[in-house]
């Protein structure tokens, strides 16, 4: 379905890049924003002085020159697999955008001056407020709402979907995108974005890294790992006095593999790819984050508000049965039911035709047959034929009103038939011919296939589903029931939505949810992640937090799980590079002292050949793991809903023994490795 | 030998059984419920109006700190006045002089900060006024103020969200008035009748049966004992703190002092239980706890009871194990006990001298004070531990893909910095001062010095090297304990230690008081399947790697070049 | 500040009256009742005071059970351990210095029968006590330097060995002074 998921990890174009890019961020200024990176650059930059001091003076105080050089190129292989693992997430992200941009070239665009006349110009010239004329065959130029005008769009630029859209003025369907193509019809739109400032722009920026923030989980664990690598700066630093009480000369080499070795490179290095890979993977479904602060916050989402229909149910109430009253003729009754639905042009009325249809019954509208509206007041709609029947079909209370008023009376099985509709989930409509009842027809909601197992997911995740419907409670809780939703919102009203929410923050529960209409706009603002579609208004979307492209009212769910695995991902990694010290230490704190202190030996528990292939295995082996885990930053640790405490055990297992475990066998066979040359 | 271990595992028994209802107790006290100590509502109400206190009047966190980080920089001045002029002051028999000013400032920071450091012997560094209205005095009240730092901590975490963390005074009060004086009356009258002074007579001079003369230093003794014990302060009235036979008479009282320290750490976990209505939470904190005193005293039990590797060469069967610097009356068994119980709960009494202790003793007797909370000092122990549970949450709730919560609030970058900084301070303050005295030891061994560097140590090469790190390990864990070979009496070991004791008591205070002040703030969030539950066991074996990881990480080092090295060559 | 300052200074105060005046007179009180009468147990020879219960004396003759080395001497207003390290070479040297003095004083005795205790200094310096085995193997040596017979040492050995708390907690010891005091008594 959508064409950018196909970019493999590694493709050689996006490869080449980032190994260019990995180089240009050597730069001391960019890489200061990545404390633990930067302290590599400094001990890097340090045994470049090492070596070079030891070329022109020949001294051999501080170990073999060679194994200084080799020193010094691992640890510069240690910053460039960081930066590669950066550079390769952005540029991913980048064909991701790119594809989009070549959108947001330049485009002539049909300004309506001031004086009416069509000004052709650039589609940078457009500025907020600005009118345009958009005819079949064009490019719209710029994000805007129409104005005046019905338009068939093909947004497949942006949503992959190749099946064109209808926008229309007024509504909730108004909103057009820069760069989809206008199919038919002649739309008027009125710009509502400055130029560089539209979703598309800041998107692209966000996905470039270049205006990407850190988002407060990011903020809060870059802490941790900056005061993990001050400690081991007391460590290393201290090492110096202690060798000396202890007679250990120690090479500046040997400290600084130390150092390099034990801050947390392997989490440093892949952080901010993981943070890029998030809002990537975000992209790749087709939702357009606002920040990445929005994507984490998706990840602690508790209650999750879904519209009934075309999330739970698919699109509209259709009729299944019709149910005469005892005296009536079913076929009669479905004649008249088929009659007063010849004209509704709603989707429920359309359903009506088809099943009577399906039961064999036709009819035609008599010529000079006057077709009644619904309207609020009535709550009916109907036809009066031109034998003089009034046929109409509405609400049962509407039309018990109606038959009371005219003297007839509602039979005892009628009340029954609508009742146990109403119970079981279904709409009922009753037909009236002259105010006098003739039937039950019998509507249902269709519930989507397999919603009922991604419900069942949430809650396992944790988070509470609300269905909001404008059905009445009845029918509401009986879809609630079948489909599984944990709560639901009956006869809602947009203030509902809003009350609903503000109840549950108050509560201390983060809210999400969807809409498109106008309408949604105080509530997308309120809750706090706010997914409008792409097809809703510039107010939606200006008030959610994310656009879906694809306007895919599921997209929540899966909203939630990225946001999730984006956490997930930082948490394990951290957890996999912490506990890789353990064996780092093994390795090369033996190293340092066996010389003076041969008893350590027995600490040597991986018996390493010697002090130096064992400092240069935890070094080598340091730097290796980056790239080796370059896969797992940008493609995310798989989330699966099995209750917290479950997951911590999976992923403590996995990521914390696994990091304990892993680097003993690495160093060991890196050490095996080197033991043919050394 | 088995009678030896059931004697530990009768003490460890009997410590629990009182634990429990002492920690049901300790929260009516928290709360202010009626108990039994009613009794003492005339006193505390007149101690208020006399110091002008409104126990009602609610603090927030910042006015909670304040309050006590008032009275107690009073206490470290009015402390070191005394002492610098103890010989000018009444209760002297013995005739002993005034404390040096850096002696005085150490040994008043350190009873201040609970500590109990010594770098004089009781017998002729103090005077009797001195042992009670500075020693007994401070260590009755900074027992009581970790007691109300850790009460104001549970009432951030009772509501679900509030500003106010209690009265700080009126919780200070209470700590005294209904927990630490009852208790030390009873443990005092326990140790009288069992052969500890408590009379003001000064030294005695006797004829031995062997007739030579001996003086026998005294002193009323039995209630400082009593509150270093019940306060998990642990500075001795005589120099070899409770290994001396007058302030640890038999096995009974050794029993006595081993379940008094740890009585109210323990009943303190139960106190979080029953106060904030979370006992599986208080469960979990104490399996986790114990799991982790278990770690540190079997592998000490067995080195101590196994002997020395070395004397065993020379033909000696050990058969009682390593006797060096222990007595007979305890044996091997409850001396590890002690080592190690003594080590973890921030006490720093000893019944056996740890410079002699094996090399694993040693590891397990530095690592208990690194980690500093298996149940840890009087109140500050789960303030300590709180520090791990904040980075354990935040680590934890990202790997369960969540931003990470702590009793309902959410943790944040503020709290985060808060725990690392206080985590980074143990490594910053231990392995700098340590490196410091190594390269004073290595470079300036001729120091004019009370004690030139090159004389500071009392044992060569690896233990030597422990010596100095024993000395700051135990500074900065606020534990008293010394390898006390150590010549620690001079300007550098005072002034320094001084300033470790000081920064490494308040800023573990005021670090987590502020954290739980800041969550207290923050909204409620009510527990989801998704949230991780903290008082799991997963969560709690969670927290217990991250402590060994974040100390493994910290000092192995310097734990390889000091007791590594020596068991290594030893064995 | 202020406020903070003067309820501390109030409050301080009535803490060092309560915990520093009240509380030990309080226990000072009660020492009165115990069987020292709050200033330690002494035990007499005709009357005299020959030593504190507690208290460990040096024995240095031939004659009298010897305690532990003491590091302290046997200074009773000094304590102190050795705090010597296991590995100390000057520590070990000292232990088998000790060994061979034990082994001149005690002939015949086997290395390997030399209980440790007799061989490390105690913690206090005034460990009052030792170990039924080493009282034991210092018998031959009395019976000798006192011309007694050896069983009817050994039986006052046993006589003096205390057993562990309600006979099942930690280690069983014999109080070296009172044990002495009993040899004299037993000519």
């Amino acid at each position: 379905m959508k064409q950018h998921n196909k970019v493999s990890l590694f493709e050689p174009s996006l490869v080449n890049t980032a190994i260019r890019q990995s180089f240009v961020k050597l730069h001391p200024g960019l890489m200061i924003k990545n404390p633990v990176m930067f302290t590599v650059e400094i001990g890097t930059a340090v045994m470049l002085i090492v070596s070079l001091y030891q070329l022109i003076t020949g001294d051999l105080s501080q170990g073999a020159a060679w194994y200084n050089w080799v020193i010094f190129s691992i640890l510069l292989l240690t910053v460039l697999f960081a930066n590669f693992a950066e550079a390769l997430a952005e540029a991913r992200g980048k064909a991701q955008a790119e594809s989009l941009r070549k959108t947001r070239e330049e485009t002539p665009a049909k300004k309506i001056t001031s004086d009416g006349k069509i000004d052709i110009l650039s589609s940078s010239m457009l500025h907020l407020g600005d009118q345009f004329v958009c005819e079949a065959g064009d490019i719209i130029p710029m994000d805007g709402e129409i104005t005046q005008g019905i338009a068939t769009i093909d947004e497949s630029a942006i949503t992959g979907e190749s099946a064109p859209v209808i926008r229309e003025a007024g509504g909730d369907k108004s909103s057009v995108t820069g760069g989809t193509k206008v199919l038919s019809d002649r739309i008027v739109v009125k710009v509502t974005t400055q130029p560089g400032e539209s979703f598309l722009d800041k998107m692209i920026a966000l996905v470039e890294g270049a205006s990407r923030q850190k988002t407060p989980n990011e903020i809060a664990l870059t802490i941790l790992l900056a005061s993990f690598t001050l400690i081991f700066i007391i460590v290393c630093v201290t090492l110096k006095p202690f060798a000396d009480y202890a007679n250990t000369p120690i090479t500046i080499a040997a400290f600084i593999s130390l150092f390099v070795c034990l801050i947390p490179t392997t989490i440093g290095g892949l952080l901010s790819a993981i943070g890029i890979a998030g809002m990537d993977r975000a992209l790749r479904a087709n939702v357009i984050a606002k920040s990445g602060k929005a994507v984490e916050t998706a990840g602690d989402v508790d209650v999750l508000l879904l519209d009934k229909t075309g999330t739970i149910t698919i699109g509209n109430r259709k009729a299944t049965h019709f149910y005469a009253t005892e005296t009536e003729d079913e076929n009669e009754f479905i004649q008249k039911a088929l009659l007063s639905s010849l004209s509704d042009d709603t989707p429920e009325g359309k359903s009506i035709v088809e099943l009577a249809h399906a039961k064999g019954v036709n009819a035609q509208a008599a010529a000079g047959s006057q077709f009644v509206q619904f309207t609020a007041e009535t709550r009916s709609s109907g036809v009066d034929t031109p034998d003089g029947n009034k046929i109409r079909k509405g609400a049962f209370d509407a039309i018990r009103q109606m038959a009371i008023q005219a003297g007839h009376t509602v039979s005892h099985t009628t009340e029954q038939k609508v009742k146990s509709i109403a119970e079981n989930g279904g709409t009922p409509l009753v037909v009236a011919v002259n105010n006098k009842i003739k039937g039950v027809i019998e509507l249902q909601d269709i519930i989507k296939p397999g919603i009922q197992e991604r419900f069942q997911r949430l809650r396992k995740m944790g988070v509470k589903t609300v269905m909001v419907t404008g059905d009445n409670p009845l029918t509401a809780k009986y879809i609630a029931e079948k489909a599984g939703v944990d709560d639901f919102i009956a006869e809602a009203k947009p203030e509902d939505k809003m009350n609903y929410i503000k109840k549950e923050q108050n509560a201390g529960k983060l809210v999400a949810m969807m809409g498109d209409g106008t309408n949604d706009a105080p509530a997308l603002a309120q809750a706090d992640v706010g997914v409008a579609m792409n097809s809703g208004t510039q107010a939606a979307k200006e008030a959610g937090n994310m656009v879906d492209l694809d306007n895919d009212p599921t997209k929540l769910i899966e909203v939630v799980e990225i946001g999730k695995q984006l956490l997930i991902t930082r948490g394990t990694l951290t957890t996999f590079s912490i506990a890789n010290d353990v064996a780092k230490y093994f390795a090369i704190v033996p190293a340092l002292f066996i010389a003076a202190i041969p008893a350590l030996q027995s600490l040597n528990i991986m018996g390493l050949k010697s002090p130096e292939s064992a400092i240069l295995s935890a070094v080598i082996f340091n730097a290796i793991i980056i790239p080796m885990l370059i896969p797992l930053a940008l493609k995310g640790v798989s989330y699966k809903p099995i209750g917290a405490s479950a997951l911590l055990r999976r992923n403590l297992l996995i990521y914390g023994l696994g990091g304990v475990i892993v680097p003993f066998i690495g160093i060991k066979l890196i050490d095996m490795l080197l033991g043919l040359f050394m | 030998m088995t009678g030896e271990i059931t004697g530990v595992v009768f003490t460890f028994l009997l410590t629990l059984l009182l634990a429990y209802p002492l920690g049901k107790y300790i929260a009516r006290v928290f709360s202010g419920e009626k108990s039994f100590m009613d009794l003492m509502n005339p006193a505390e109400r007149f101690f208020f109006r006399v110091s002008g206190i409104d126990p009602k009047e609610p603090m927030n966190w910042k006015q909670f700190l304040k309050a006590m980080l008032t009275i107690n920089m009073l206490w470290l001045v009015y402390a070191m006045l005394l002492l610098v002029f103890q010989d000018k002051l009444p209760l002297n028999p013995d005739g002993n002089g005034g404390q040096t000013p850096d002696l005085a400032f150490n040994t008043a920071i350190s009873f201040l900060v609970n500590c109990n450091l010594q770098h004089y012997s009781g017998e002729s560094g103090l005077t009797y006024f001195t042992q009670l209205f500075v020693i007994t005095f401070l260590q009755f009240v900074s027992a009581a103020t970790g007691i109300a730092a850790l009460a104001g901590m549970l009432n951030g975490l009772k509501h679900k969200t509030t500003q106010n963390l209690g009265n700080f005074w009126n919780l200070f009060t209470r700590s005294i008035t209904r927990i630490l004086l009852p208790l030390c009356i009873i443990g005092a009258v326990l140790l009288a009748f069992n052969g500890t002074p408590t009379s003001f007579d000064g030294k005695d001079t006797i004829t031995t049966l062997q007739g030579d003369s001996v003086q026998v230093s005294r002193g009323p003794a039995a209630g400082m004992i009593a509150i270093k014990h019940l306060g998990t302060n642990g500075g001795g009235w005589f120099g070899t703190n409770s290994a001396h036979p007058l302030e640890n008479p038999n096995y009974f009282t050794n029993i006595l002092e081993m379940v008094m320290q740890v009585v109210i750490p323990v009943a303190l976990l139960f106190a979080l239980g029953f106060y904030l209505n979370r006992r599986k939470l208080a469960r979990v904190l104490f399996g986790i706890m114990t799991l982790g005193m278990l770690c540190l005293l079997i592998p000490t039990i067995m080195a101590e009871v196994g002997g020395n590797p070395a004397i065993e060469k020379m033909g000696i069967t050990q058969a009682t194990g390593a006797m060096e610097g222990k007595e007979v009356r305890f044996g091997p068994a409850a001396s590890a006990y002690w080592s190690t119980v003594t080590t973890i709960i921030s006490t720093g009494s000893v019944n056996s001298m740890h410079d002699s202790s094996m090399p694993v003793s040693g590891l397990m007797q530095l690592l208990g004070m690194m980690i500093n909370a298996f149940y840890g000092g009087c109140g500050v122990g789960i303030l300590n531990y709180l520090i791990y549970i904040i980075i354990a949450v935040f680590i934890s709730g990202l790997m369960v893909g969540r931003t990470p919560e702590f009793m309902g609030h959410k943790v944040e970058a503020r709290e985060v910095k808060i725990a690392a900084l206080v985590t980074l301070l143990s490594a910053f303050l231990i392995k700098g001062f340590v490196a410091l005295a190594a390269y004073m030891v290595a470079h300036h061994p001729e120091m004019a010095w009370a004690v030139k560097p090159g004389s500071w140590l009392n044992n060569p090469s690896y233990h030597g090297f422990s010596e100095m790190l024993y000395e700051y390990t135990s500074a900065n864990a606020n534990n008293g304990s010394g390898f006390e070979g150590l010549g620690d009496n001079n300007v550098f070991w005072n002034v320094t230690t001084g300033i470790v004791l000081l920064l490494a008591r308040f800023i573990p205070i005021i670090g987590p008081v502020a954290i739980i002040g800041l969550l207290a703030n923050k909204k409620f969030i009510p527990d989801s399947p998704g949230t991780l539950r903290i008082d799991s066991w997963t969560f709690g074996i969670m927290t217990f790697a991250v402590i060994i990881v974040i100390n493994a990480l910290s000092f192995f080092p310097a734990l390889t070049l000091g007791p590594l090295a020596e068991y290594f060559s030893l064995y | 500040m202020k406020k903070n300052l003067s309820i501390s200074l109030r409050l301080t105060l009535v803490m060092i009256v309560l915990c520093a005046v009240v509380y030990p007179l309080v226990i000072a009180a009660v020492g009165k009742l115990t069987p020292g009468v709050g200033k330690g147990q002494t035990e007499k020879v005709n009357g005299k005071v020959v030593g504190y219960s507690n208290v460990g004396q040096k024995f240095t003759q031939d004659k009298y059970f010897w305690g532990r080395p003491s590091a302290a001497d046997y200074n009773a207003a000094g304590s102190a351990g050795s705090n010597k390290g296991p590995s100390n070479p000057d520590y070990l040297q000292l232990v088998q210095d000790r060994i061979n003095s034990f082994l001149v004083h005690n002939p015949g005795i086997r290395k390997e029968d030399i209980p440790a205790e007799m061989v490390t200094a105690s913690g206090s310096g005034l460990d009052p006590h030792i170990s039924p085995a080493s009282a034991f193997i210092q018998v031959k040596r009395i019976a000798a330097a006192r011309g007694l017979a050896e069983e009817k040492i050994k039986s006052l050995v046993d006589a003096h060995t205390e057993a562990p708390l309600a006979g099942v907690f930690g280690p069983s010891k014999i109080n070296v002074l009172q044990l002495n005091i009993a040899l004299d008594e037993l000519k």
